[in-house]
């Protein structure tokens, strides 16, 4: 790949000749103003704000898409382009509707209003419009269990439709219609919730405006916080640590577990235990799990359910691949049916007082809580709320904490302590590993230090695979992460190939860029490697754990001394263990 | 709801989406040979069709409704269609648009309650020589005026009462 | 039969040739192909006007005289008089029948066809009412016109594939393979500068160039038939008229550029052309003018039909591509252009139907012959469909440089009745007006672009001064509004508050802050847009604009429409002096707006009245009158 002179603004630099114009003039840190372009997920040139002038054309061209070539002379500002951009920009305000101060987007995380600060437009050319839109809202609200929609605030950037369809495979939703007409729907014109969506919330972290949130479930929570006859229980997962920081200005990749520990404690939760520790509990199940069917002749391969959005994915599109799924439920769903089982029994607590809420990176799991069958204890929810990342920043902000001066705090007893290997449950290849450590032990039969397993870490690669030998056998395995990734290698497994052990993550990066976790506007996404930052803080604290490997966990110990028996046994396959359902048609 | 039409549209829709599934860009092909055997395009049909081309059923229906030609409601026994292409405009089509909207209390792309009569407005067919020009399921009606209007549909109103439908399903 | 290589294509086309002699002007022996042959125009207008049935009452009589070796009759492609349809030509006396009905064949089978006496009646007429009886050669209408890509219409059945070799047909293509390779073909187009005829006037000959160049396996060679605009209907005519003029030129292109397949993307509303493609493809397969080994050459190419589905837009050339690919007619930003990254991601080549026509006559003719026709910067001719208030309503084909003059007034027979010429309207939703002013600008690409307009695809619209500026803008909006794909906000919304504005406008509410805003938004879609279609979507607004402004502001400060046309601003009025107190108007009035009686003249309460001009058509003394 060579190099090429283009000369930006009258500065010249010497770019990849694979560049666009608008990467050239990063160069040079003129940052031109885009909308729809998200790098690597959607590069369409449609939203039209990027126009640049190349000399030698007559007519302006998008440089989010423009290929640099050598000698060209490009002018990013001009009073021919500014009056430009300030008037096609009106003419996108002038169809969304005004009601910036109830929107969570509002102050930073809106793209479009950052845009409209940024370029002066004039309300004049777009209020009246404006009016009758607020007023007279197109389009109906789409609330799903872990998705909202509101097309009347879609700027129809096409970005959600980019990553639904060609990253995550998964093709729920398309542009309907044309012209004024167009609107982004499912087949039918249904409700999400009808549709093949697997609530993944990729679209969520893509969008540019309101126009897609999580379903908000902090109403319940806050009815059950302040409701003196209810225990309350937050339960906050890996992922989640390591990205709340952002919320409140720290830099990608601040580990924030003390801090977070300390804001719940203050919002007014009862106990604060840790997905983590069922992460580990998780691992002892599932570890287990692999080396009975391995021994005694099961199904194989096993794939991990802790993804809800991969475990709808599957049920959707892979349904014959049902039985290879472990039988394990999710780690924070694990938690809450011991929460209202062993910690309830061994504290006088009757189960129907306990509100468990998980503090998650992921919409999916709001989805996943309401399972009919995750309800172990008397027939109540393992987990009752599922809030995420962005929810819990919401209420600390609302409350009035501030987050930055708190001191650390640890999680509670008995269910707040964990290892290094539930921790790295929050990236891509982190279950794998966190099993591999552990069945590395029950089969050798040795303790020795944590093995890191670094061939199935990192986020470039879609799909890792290794072949890993422990004991007698060498097992094949592969990680996925995205769902795209996952079509891919489930098509492989269609097609005859074998494997002992698969860890799928529905989300790019896994869980570290759930769609609940906090929103990074395309200005960052496109040029910092944000989930490699947020991953690097979950390896950096395994790396300082003492306990690195789950079945050292004392709490967990204790938990199958006191409570559960034995991995695998009729207390835990109650408890822990669910089943799927055949979505194809 | 399986009764013997039913069954025959059923396999001619796989037919066709058999003998189309191969061919790159098969989807609008497909979409008009379902459209002719149904008269438009049902949810089951697109269904059908978005598995029998394994692809997003969403992605179907971003096609299916992009187009003019393709319709996701049922269309009336007669389908009416007047031309506004610029040489018919100038010559008075949209007066004859509003007397048909008048006469059949419906708007354009509605279908009457009885299932006869179905309204469009399309863009240039091309008869310009003819202008103004309707045409009601294929058959072209030149140099139209307003005050022809009534006496044509009273002809198909008659027709349809003449002939011995049998009871769709 | 299969035509094994150029040899036999010869015999054929020498064959075939004499039996169509009596057609062209040549001398010929009645054993080859009869003593007369009866032309009927079978397409469009005149289908629908019930030419079939005159066919088959001449059939008829041929049959029980068992005259068939005798008289032949051929169903043909557009004749091009669409206003004097159905039409019929003789030949070899080339006497042309206008306005025949089926019960005229009587009297033109014993008068003419065996007495040997035309029918008079039946000539085609002038303006003036003069009947012309070699109406091809003498009527204004034909006389000045010149055709290239018309060639075939009207004189050959298009369903006979010997027919069309019988005039030359396919002799392109075997010069092509036989005597030429890829690169004199493209030299020869190159050369020639032929320039697109679908709106953009690109010449094909550099287009060509560019997809050969590239390095790739697979290529394409498109066809955009979806002639959307409307008002157009010359690449209809072609299709249905000469549809193997189409194939061949594709089939040169693919030989040129390196492409064995072929797209012809034809628009669902025209089933009658789809069919003759079909008919016509298939014939070419028996032939052995299409699929492989073409001639006896190593050379493939085949050829698909494509329909569209009822989106404008698809006449936009990746939108047209997305759309054969089965996906949303959606179009995309350029680079890459479609000859380097087109179709299915491969190099494509797309030309319109109209500019494929001129193709094989260019090769056989040579590009001395072409460049003579025309302008400087204009080469050749150009199809025009003639419709609006125009006389002689129809098709026709003249050199590049013609003025609108000549077309308008010598060809079209002028604006019929009392009407004053007020605009001509090319390009269809892309283009603007020619005003009177500009009568004599010639018609090439160069000057009408000059004038804010475009030549377009050819459609060319005549207003008279009972069509408002305004209104007619507002149609043009609505269409592109309707039309929209709707992927870029300067077009999708741009265009809908340009259409908000001129509605406004055309009901008596708007001011004179409303011009300036629509001059504003024009500038920012044409900027802005990310295809053709939107770009130029602002046009019909700006040319209305710039010549019609006081049409504009009558409407904007004195609330009128000049034209008469828009409603919120008409007054009906009851002439009290010639009001006759029948009451006539009262008892028809639909909302009650009309008061009077025996000693009072009647009067409309303007508040009430809505405009709807039943009582003016229903007041047998003329005595309401519409005042703008």
């Amino acid at each position: 790949m060579s190099k090429v002179h283009v000369t930006i603004d009258g500065i010249q630099v010497y770019v990849p000749d694979n560049y666009t114009i608008l990467e050239a003039a990063k160069e040079i840190n003129i940052h031109i103003p885009t909308l729809c372009f998200l790098k690597d997920v959607s590069e369409l040139g449609c939203c039209r704000m990027c126009l640049v002038e190349i000399k030698g054309k007559k007519e302006l061209q998008a440089a989010c898409v423009h290929p640099v070539k050598d000698g060209m002379e490009v002018i990013t500002h001009s009073a021919r382009i500014n009056r430009y951009r300030k008037k096609n920009l009106e003419l996108i305000l002038s169809n969304h509707p005004a009601r910036c101060q109830s929107c969570t987007r509002s102050i930073s995380q809106c793209e479009l209003q950052v845009l409209a600060n940024k370029l002066d437009v004039e309300s004049n050319n777009y209020l009246k419009y404006q009016d009758s839109i607020t007023m007279n809202p197109k389009s109906d609200i789409d609330e799903g269990v872990s998705l909202f929609r509101d097309p009347n605030r879609c700027v129809l950037c096409r970005r959600c439709v980019s990553i639904c369809n060609n990253i995550q495979t998964v093709g729920a939703i398309s542009p309907l219609f044309r012209g004024m007409s167009t609107v982004i729907g499912t087949a039918g014109m249904n409700a999400i919730d009808s549709s093949v969506c697997v609530n993944c919330g990729q679209c969520i972290s893509v969008c540019p405006t309101g126009a897609l949130q999580e379903h908000r479930s902090l109403d319940g929570v806050m009815d059950d916080l302040y409701d003196p006859d209810k225990i309350v229980i937050a339960q906050t997962a890996p992922a989640v640590r390591a990205a709340l920081g952002e919320e409140f200005g720290n830099p990608i990749g601040t580990n924030v577990t003390g801090k977070m520990v300390t804001a719940l404690k203050m919002l007014g939760f009862d106990k604060v235990f840790d997905t983590n520790t069922g992460a580990d509990l998780t691992i002892m199940e599932e570890g287990t799990e692999l080396i009975d069917r391995i021994r005694g002749g099961g199904v194989l391969p096993l794939i991990t359910s802790c993804s809800p959005g991969w475990v709808k994915f599957c049920e959707h599109n892979f349904p014959e691949f049902l039985p290879n799924l472990s039988s394990c439920k999710s780690p924070h769903e694990m938690l809450g049916a011991i929460i209202k089982s062993y910690y309830a029994e061994k504290n006088g607590i009757d189960p129907k007082k306990i509100v468990v809420v998980s503090v998650m990176p992921c919409t999916a799991k709001k989805f996943e809580a309401q399972r009919p069958e995750l309800a172990s204890v008397e027939d109540l929810p393992d987990v009752d709320h599922v809030i995420t990342t962005r929810e819990l920043a919401r209420m600390i902000r609302q409350i009035g904490i501030d987050f930055n001066s708190l001191s650390d705090t640890n999680f509670d007893d008995p269910l707040g302590m964990s290892t290094g290997a539930g921790l790295i449950f929050g990236t891509t290849g982190g279950v794998m590993e966190a099993a591999l450590r552990t069945v590395n032990d029950l089969l050798t039969g040795t303790n020795s230090d944590a093995l890191d397993y670094n061939e199935v870490r990192g986020i470039d690669d879609g799909i890792k695979e290794a072949t890993v030998k422990i004991a007698d056998l060498e097992l094949k395995v592969a990680v996925a992460h995205g769902l795209g990734n996952a079509r891919r290698l489930m098509d492989r497994l269609r097609a005859g190939e074998r494997f002992d052990f698969i860890e799928v993550m529905a989300c790019p990066g896994g869980c570290i860029n759930g769609g609940g976790q906090p929103l990074q506007v395309s200005d960052v996404r496109n040029w910092i490697d944000f989930k490699e930052k947020r991953a690097h803080a979950l390896y950096a604290g395994d790396q300082k754990m003492i306990m690195r490997k789950s079945h050292n966990n004392p709490a967990i110990r204790r938990l199958y001394k006191e409570y559960l028996g034995f991995a695998g046994g009729m207390k835990a396959h109650k408890l822990l263990h669910t089943h799927y359902t055949d979505r194809s048609e | 709801m399986s009764c013997e039409k039913c069954q025959k549209e059923q396999e001619m829709l796989q037919e066709i989406i058999l003998k189309h599934k191969d061919t790159p860009g098969a989807l609008i092909p497909i979409l008009h040979e379902a459209q002719n055997i149904y008269g438009y395009l049902p949810p089951e049909v697109l269904h059908e069709i978005a598995k029998g081309l394994n692809m997003p059923e969403a992605e179907v229906y971003g096609v299916a409704t992009f187009y003019s030609q393709f319709s996701l409601q049922k269309k009336g026994k007669y389908r009416i269609n007047v031309c506004l292409g610029t040489a018919c405009y100038v010559k008075g089509a949209q007066d004859i648009l509003d007397k048909f909207k008048l006469r059949l209390m419906i708007d354009v792309g509605e279908c009457t309650d009885d299932g006869l009569f179905s309204l469009e407005a399309c863009r240039c067919i091309g008869a310009c020589g003819l202008a103004p020009v309707v045409t009601i399921n294929g058959d072209v009606y030149g140099r139209m005026n307003p005050d022809m209007v009534d006496e044509i549909l009273d002809k198909y109103e008659a027709l349809a009462a003449s002939e011995q439908e049998g009871e769709a399903c | 039969m299969l035509i094994k290589n150029s040899e036999v294509l010869r015999e054929l086309r020498d064959r075939k040739h004499k039996e169509m002699a009596l057609r062209l002007g040549e001398d010929f022996d009645p054993k080859d192909g009869g003593r007369m042959h009866i032309l009927i125009c079978g397409v469009a207008g005149c289908q629908s006007a019930g030419s079939l049935g005159i066919y088959e009452e001449l059939n008829k009589r041929i049959e029980e005289n068992g005259l068939q070796s005798e008289i032949k009759i051929i169903s043909t492609g557009c004749m091009g008089l669409c206003a004097q349809g159905p039409l019929m030509v003789t030949y070899p006396d080339e006497i042309m029948y206008t306005h025949v009905e089926p019960s005229d064949v009587e009297e033109i089978w014993n008068s003419h066809v065996i007495g040997g006496k035309p029918v008079e009646r039946l000539f085609a007429t002038e303006p003036d009412g003069t009947k012309i009886a070699h109406a091809l050669k003498d009527h204004s209408f034909y006389s000045k016109q010149l055709k290239i890509a018309l060639k075939n219409c009207g004189l050959i059945n298009p369903l006979d594939i010997e027919e069309y070799i019988g005039v030359d047909g396919y002799g392109a293509l075997a010069k092509c393979l036989d005597d030429m390779d890829p690169e004199d073909v493209i030299d020869t187009m190159k050369d020639a500068v032929l320039r697109g005829r679908g709106g953009a006037g690109f010449p094909l000959g550099v287009k060509w160039e560019s997809a050969a160049r590239e390095m790739a396996p697979v290529k394409y060679i498109c066809c955009n038939a979806d002639e959307g605009d409307p008002g157009a209907f010359m690449d209809r005519s072609i299709l249905e008229g000469d549809p193997h003029s189409i194939l061949e030129a594709m089939a040169i292109a693919g030989y040129a550029c390196g492409a064995k397949q072929g797209y012809i993307y034809v628009r669902a509303e025209y089933p009658v052309a789809v069919e003759r493609l079909g008919v016509a493809i298939k014939q070419a397969h028996e032939y052995g003018l299409l699929g492989k080994n073409i001639l006896g050459r190593p050379f493939d190419f085949d050829i698909d039909i494509r329909l569209g589905a009822g989106a404008f837009v698809c006449g936009e050339a990746t939108a047209l591509m997305a759309s054969i690919e089965g996906k949303r007619g959606e179009p995309r930003p350029k680079p890459p252009r479609s000859t380097e990254k087109g179709l299915f991601d491969c190099p494509t080549v797309l030309n319109n139907v109209e500019t494929f026509a001129n193709v094989p006559q260019i090769i056989m003719k040579g590009t001395d012959w072409f460049k003579a026709i025309g302008t400087e910067k204009s080469n050749g001719t150009k199809v025009f469909a003639l419709g609006g208030k125009i006389e002689n309503t129809g098709l026709v084909e003249v050199p590049m440089g013609t003025t609108l003059r000549e077309v308008v007034f010598d060809i079209g027979g002028g604006v019929p009745g009392h009407l004053n010429f007020k605009a001509a309207q090319t390009g269809g939703p892309s283009g603007g007006c020619i005003t009177s002013e500009h009568l004599d600008t010639p018609m090439d690409f160069d000057s009408l672009t000059k004038l804010g307009t475009m030549m377009g695809s050819g459609g060319l619209i005549v207003m008279a001064e009972d069509s408002c500026m305004v209104d007619i803008a507002k149609f043009f909006l609505d269409f592109t509004v309707d039309e929209s794909c709707g992927k870029c906000p300067p077009c999708r919304i741009g265009t809908k508050r340009m259409l908000d504005i001129t509605k406004k406008i055309t009901e008596g509410k708007g001011n004179m802050d409303d011009l300036d805003e629509l001059e504003d938004l024009a500038q920012m879609i044409k900027t802005g847009a990310l295809c053709g279609l939107g770009q130029s979507a602002p046009n019909p607004v700006v040319s209305t604009l710039k010549y019609f402004k006081d049409e504009y502001i009558a409407h904007v400060r004195d609330k009128k429409c000049p034209a008469g046309v828009c409603v919120s601003m008409l007054k009906y009025i009851i002439m009290a002096e010639t009001c006759r107190r029948c009451g006539i108007c009262a008892k028809n009035c639909p909302v009650g707006a009309i008061t009077g009686d025996k000693d009072h003249p009647y009067v409309i309460d303007q508040d009430k009245c809505i405009k709807c001009g039943v009582c003016m058509s229903k007041c047998p003394f003329k005595s309401i009158l519409k005042n703008a």
